[in-house]
């Protein structure tokens, strides 16, 4: 709207995407909101709507959550869009993370390099459980849902080599015989 | 169950293989769980990372500003071969999800009206939270190892705050951090950490 170049998109995209790239302290869902207000409110990209279907979409499609900054590209300025929005989304993040990984990796074998380790590695579980739940509580799962995923995790600690694949397809399955269920009139 | 922190290394991949690894780790993670899918073929399968390599990972990861799978898999690419790994890893993950998404997204207008295919999708996400949740045990494990209460204190602690409570993440990893690490911090003359 301001810019009319026919570079604008793609520097609105990145203009959104890099910034939010570097305050996702917690990963992708923490700036799910702001990516939101950013691509209907102010910029008027999508309507609600579509917004909550590209959500649903970038949940199921292979990749990470975070994968919604990609169909957001896509939407605006198509495969072009897509690409710019990805590299703008992960790149500003990944290279921080490399700059941590390194000053990190060069203090190993100190003593208190151990005691940062010991101290954070239980900030980092407690905040996979607490991702876990978000999920959830974003997809309004049910009580089948939790099970599923309270089974898969118990499968997997009991055996660790089991392939993922087949717990995946036991939830395919187990969702359709709930389906089937439902529409036979068993269930309500 | 095997431990693997406690087993031989493989020698590192090269950048293909290590590239290919995660190539068909980001094609095949429909309904997500990529953390526990790398955790699975990186320390798992193909011995490449110790376990308490990969945990420290996550918690890196998870501090660090980012998706945190894209942050893991940074870091795990440059443990296994360095700043090359990490570039390699990265572009090799994302690119299958980001061509593939988009065309799950032109599909999703067709096929959106079928309850079947609803129906698998939520089943298979479902089943993906899943191997989420398993990593949390794997690192719930390590915090046992350590015999300490109050890396474990931190852990209820962090999933207590953000997770049920539903407190912003921010201000409670910042308050929570400092603390966790102040509790295990070597005192002077002896009681030294050893994760």
């Amino acid at each position: 709207m301001r810019e009319d170049s026919s570079l604008s998109p793609y520097l609105a995209l990145i203009t959104v995407f890099v910034p939010l790239s570097l305050v996702a302290i917690g990963g992708g869902p923490s700036i799910f909101a702001p990516i939101q207000k950013e691509a209907v409110d102010v910029r008027h990209w999508m309507s609600a709507r579509e917004f909550i279907e590209i959500f649903a979409v970038a949940r199921v499609a292979p990749g990470p959550g975070s994968m919604l900054g990609t169909l957001i590209g896509w939407k605006v300025a198509g495969w072009g869009g897509a690409i710019v929005a990805t590299l703008a989304l992960f790149i500003p993040s990944s290279i921080l993370c490399l700059a941590v990984a390194k000053v990190w990796n060069r203090y190993r074998g100190r003593e208190w390099h151990a005691a940062l380790e010991m101290g954070l590695a239980p900030i980092g579980t407690g905040l996979m459980f607490a991702g876990a739940i978000a999920i959830f509580r974003m997809a309004e799962a049910g009580p089948l849902a939790w099970g599923l995923a309270i089974f898969v995790a118990l499968m997997l600690t009991w055996r660790p080599r089991a392939h993922p694949f087949a717990l995946l397809g036991i939830g395919a399955v187990v969702f359709n015989l709930q389906l089937w269920l439902a529409h036979a009139g068993f269930l309500r | 169950m095997a431990d693997p922190a406690q087993e031989e290394l493989a020698p590192p991949p090269s950048l293909f293989k290590l590239g290919g690894v995660l190539f068909w780790i980001g094609v095949f993670s429909f309904g997500g769980g990529l953390s526990g899918w790398i955790h699975r073929q990186v320390v798992h399968r193909y011995r490449w990372m110790t376990n308490d390599d990969f945990l420290s990972g996550i918690a890196l990861a998870q501090i660090v500003p980012g998706a945190n799978v894209t942050n893991l898999c940074v870091y795990v690419g440059y443990r296994i071969r360095g700043a090359w790994g990490a570039t390699m890893s990265l572009f090799a993950l994302m690119s299958g999800p980001t061509i593939l998404c988009v065309f799950v997204a032109i599909l999703y207008h067709y096929v959106q009206d079928y309850p079947v295919l609803h129906a698998c999708v939520d089943g298979v996400a479902a089943a993906a939270v899943g191997l989420n949740i398993r990593l949390g045990i794997v690192g719930t494990q390590r915090i046992q190892r350590m015999r300490r209460m109050a890396p474990m204190i931190a852990m209820v602690a962090t999933f207590v705050s953000v997770g049920v409570m539903e407190w912003p993440l921010v201000p409670v990893v910042l308050i929570l951090a400092p603390l966790s690490v102040a509790a295990v911090w070597p005192r002077k003359g002896g009681g030294a950490a050893h994760a």
